[in-house]
């Protein structure tokens, strides 16, 4: 026996027409779809203040369960979605990407706040990733420092409508030759190495922020502390110095 | 008690000690830095038992190490003392047999502005991994540029079959060649008033 594909499809201006009059029709893609953006698990985790926002949304008042996502797992294999909220610094960065890849397909990625998208506040800093989209690639991201509940809700929102829009015969975790893990970055001397996955990731040619301030990373002035500091006797030596 | 009476006790205690009073702390060389701490733990009438803080100060001409004592029992403090050594070779004795709380400070003074303890039982790196090199928040310290891929971070990329674009990989290499290290760049005269 051979299976033919079933190239049917309803128009949707047809199918509203008919649901008012009672009729609905669904294609499985749609159930299939519906089955998975309606449990959305994602994995317990929090790194930062932005873990509070999302402790906030999953508690009682602005309630994660209305939209299916309440239930949170401890362990990245039984994890559909990852939301990173916070700071990810370069120590805890091959965590992240580790806990990633050990997530079962299929898997989302929400990064939520400003430094998880980019660094944040700590843009400058030596200790702070510039974004964990250097190492692994994100579906939605979610701008705040940090955002509200309501926000966190909206970028749920927008990844079931993403869930809704995958097609059941083109969706990449059902194809061959999938690569969804991505190497562990390591401890260097300066930093983590790699400092990025080109695969994932490539720095703006064209960058608002260059342009502005004329350098992208050194931002901060360091100077010379003020010399408020009136000495007693300058008779008296002190140490070596 | 405020730090000329302190000065004034420390010197009939200790005859000839330099002390100066900087602000409202007092300096003192790193040699005396260790009795002065246990005199003002053990004394009966200052009885600093608990060392609450010690931070790192990079000055530019030279490093210091402030430390804030108080007394628990007798609700006083802080007292603090300041200790300051040349950048090139900053050694501090260790206070980590007078006070457990210097422990973890003292690592993360090395850590951050590589001031040496001398005499700490086990000062490693704290917050930044061993095999990290050079002290992040000494005020001369670049840190790396991470938008460009550097020689390591190729071989690497390419150790763990990902393919690098030829632009980066070009570029790596013609760093590697003019023996330079991809950091940050000091801003812009101009830059800052924006
Ligand atoms: S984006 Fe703001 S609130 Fe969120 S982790 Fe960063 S600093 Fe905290």
């Amino acid at each position: 026996m051979t299976l033919n594909q079933n190239l049917s499809t309803v128009e949707s201006g047809l199918k509203s027409e008919l649901r008012k009059k009672g009729i609905v029709i669904a294609t499985l893609e749609d159930f299939y779809n519906w089955g998975r953006r309606s449990s959305i698990w994602p994995l317990q985790f929090g790194l930062a203040c932005c873990a509070i926002e999302m402790i906030a949304t999953a508690c009682a008042r602005y309630d994660l369960a209305r939209f299916g996502a309440e239930l949170f797992r401890a362990s990245p294999r039984q994890a559909d979605l990852m939301i990173i909220s916070g700071t990810v610094t370069k120590k805890m960065a091959p965590q992240v990407v580790r806990l990633y890849n050990q997530m079962p397909e299929p898997k989302y990625v929400i990064t939520m706040g400003a430094c998880s998208i980019a660094g944040g506040p700590f843009i400058d800093g030596t200790n702070v990733l510039k974004g964990i989209d250097r190492y692994i690639p994100v579906d939605v991201h979610l701008p705040g420092c940090p955002p509200r509940p309501e926000a966190l809700l909206w970028g749920i929102t927008e990844l079931q409508r993403k869930i809704d829009g995958q097609e059941i015969e083109k969706n990449e975790w059902y194809q061959r030759g999938l690569k969804r893990e991505f190497p562990i970055p390591e401890f260097g001397p300066k930093g983590l190495i790699p400092k990025f996955n080109p695969d994932v990731w490539r720095p703006e040619t064209a960058s608002r922020r260059r342009e502005r301030y004329g350098d992208p990373i050194l931002l901060g002035k360091k100077t010379a502390a003020p010399k408020f500091e009136t000495f007693g006797d300058p008779n008296v030596k002190v140490g070596t110095v | 008690m405020n730090p000329a009476e302190i000065k004034t006790k420390l010197e009939s205690e200790f005859p000839g000690i330099p002390i100066q009073i900087v602000g409202e702390g007092l300096l003192l060389g790193p040699e005396d830095l260790v009795r002065v701490a246990r005199f003002l733990k053990e004394s009966g009438e200052f009885k600093m038992n608990y060392l609450s803080s010690i931070t790192a100060v990079d000055y530019l001409e030279h490093l210091e190490s402030v430390y804030h004592l108080y007394s628990v029992d007798q609700r006083t403090g802080p007292v603090v003392l300041r200790v300051r050594v040349p950048r090139d070779n900053p050694r501090i004795p260790s206070l980590v047999h007078l006070f457990r709380s210097a422990e973890f400070q003292e690592r993360e003074a090395y850590d951050m502005m590589g001031i040496r303890y001398e005499g700490h039982p086990d000062l490693r790196r704290i917050f930044m991994w061993e095999g990290f090199e050079g002290y992040p928040l000494r005020k001369d310290y670049l840190p790396e540029n991470e938008d460009v891929l550097e020689w390591d971070d190729v071989e690497w990329l390419e150790r763990h079959g990902v393919t690098v674009p030829a632009e980066y990989k070009q570029y790596a290499q013609d760093l590697k060649a003019a023996g330079k290290e991809a950091r940050a760049e000091r801003p812009k005269p101009g830059a800052e008033a924006v």
